[in-house]
């Protein structure tokens, strides 16, 4: 089946199988292979994916389910060679080990932010266990989403690239 | 891994829906997917055909008259975070829906579907059974109004015909009524291990009706009616609402599993029974 889609503001068409996922259709489809499959049954969240900048598990949604939509990828969110925000948080607070889990995270901050959701301490955390780190990383992970939601309240303009809270504390992490 | 081929249908209007499904047997209705496509996709189930009801306008909303709220097929989990009217109904609906998934499983799943679905510790299937809900189905020969206590049969199981798809559920609205919510799942989001739902409404210091659902406790949702009936009538105490409590969990049948024995379930119950009381009787004070 012919699906149109606008990935990351840019228009495609692909010819895919029903069965076909979105998750698949961006990776091998597209060649946008930032969005990760990990479990593919929707617990692991690496492959969340932005569907008319709601969150989505792309591995429970069919392409042809997106025929129209918009999709952000975890491609679609740096301007060049400057990071979003989120990224940039998860640059400085060492909220990566592996790497396998980041784009399912970054994803999902952004999906909640772009929904108009803004939790406390405590609705992030459970926000977060919406996705899985196998490198248990998740204390870094959960402080770079901190240091994201700081920048993006104290700026009225999202900056882009520049934390306005460099959150560097290597020695309590790694004691 | 990935689903077995499937023919795709995605119809526009309901009664194209149902033609498409009393044609073909071998067929599942997809809504909001965060059940069906897991299953599909670890090949637990491989349907010849799928019929995409999304495009199908007028089921994404939840309407109230008559003392009734009407849930629509394609209500998504985070539509219910805001119901959008005024009755304590709308807040237990707001709460539980925080407990169902997360939210890219929020942004997708449907009430309906859940409900559907039956899984034994969905929340949502609680809910239909202590509110009384009423399971609106419909096929291509008719109309079908399944009372939620004759809608779940076991697990995943549920008095659903083939060739019917549930496009709406009725549930009265509490009124003077209160809620109380309570639930122990292994992590958040997760499903429930148990989750208990009460219902209260009183009558001066004394309990009126009570109404009481249970998630995760036995292979379907329960509904502990000797506790309920045990509490009519009665003062509010702490002592009446702890042996309510005691007697909703000696009458269940737990079910065992590698995460819980029945036995922690039974606990669960009682502990989780007598705080969703509590607090449904702290919301009336």
């Amino acid at each position: 089946m012919k699906v149109q889609l606008t990935v990351n503001g840019t228009s495609q068409t692909v010819d895919v199988e029903p069965r076909r996922t979105l998750a698949d259709t961006l990776r091998e489809d597209l060649g946008m292979t930032g969005t990760h499959l990990g479990c593919e049954h929707g617990v692991c969240g690496a492959c969340t994916v932005l569907v008319d900048d709601s969150p989505v598990r792309s591995c429970l949604m069919f392409a042809v389910q997106a025929g129209g939509s918009k999709i952000t990828t975890i491609e679609g969110l740096a301007d060049g060679e400057r990071l979003h925000p989120i990224q940039q948080a998860f640059v400085d607070n060492f909220g990566l080990q592996c790497g396998f889990c980041t784009p399912g995270f970054v994803m999902l901050l952004e999906g909640a932010h772009r929904m108009g959701i803004e939790p406390d301490a405590d609705a992030l955390v459970e926000l977060l266990a919406s996705n899985l780190c196998r490198c248990t990383g998740y204390v870094a992970i959960k402080e770079a989403a901190a240091q994201a939601l700081a920048v993006r309240r104290s700026s009225t303009a999202p900056s882009r690239g520049r934390p306005a809270q460099p959150a560097r504390r290597p020695t309590r992490r790694y004691r | 891994m990935k689903p077995s081929p499937f023919r795709y249908i995605a119809p526009l209007d309901l009664d194209e829906a149902l033609s498409a499904l009393a044609a073909s047997p071998d067929t599942k209705v997809l809504a909001g997917g965060q059940s069906l496509v897991p299953a599909m996709n670890l090949r637990l189930t491989a349907p010849g055909a799928i019929i995409d009801i999304n495009g199908i306008p007028g089921y994404d909303r939840v309407t109230v008259a008559g003392g009734t709220a009407t849930i629509g097929m394609l209500v998504r989990h985070m539509d219910l975070a805001r119901p959008g009217f005024d009755d304590p109904l709308a807040g237990a609906l707001a709460e539980i829906s925080q407990h169902v998934g997360h939210l890219p499983i929020r942004t997708r799943g449907t009430f309906v579907g859940s409900l559907v679905h039956a899984d034994p510790a969905a929340e949502w299937c609680a809910l239909a059974l202590a509110t009384e809900a009423t399971v609106v189905a419909r096929s291509a020969g008719g109309t079908r109004e399944i009372p939620a206590a004759g809608f779940f049969l076991g697990p995943f199981t549920t008095a659903l015909r083939e060739d019917e798809i549930v496009t709406e559920v009725r549930i009265p609205l509490l009124g003077s009524g209160t809620f109380g919510f309570a639930e122990i799942a292994r992590t958040a989001g997760d499903f429930a291990t148990v989750a208990a739902l009460a219902l209260v409404r009183l009558d001066g210091d004394a309990f009126g009706e009570v109404r009481i659902g249970l998630a995760g406790a036995e292979s379907t949702p329960s509904r502990p009616s000797a506790a309920e009936t045990s509490l009519a009538g009665q003062r509010v105490t702490t002592e009446a609402i702890a042996e309510a409590a005691t007697i909703a969990a000696d009458s269940l049948q737990p079910i065992e599993d590698a995460q819980c024995s029945s036995g922690y379930r039974r606990h669960l119950a009682k502990v989780l029974v007598m705080r969703a009381l509590q607090q449904a009787v702290g919301r009336a004070a």
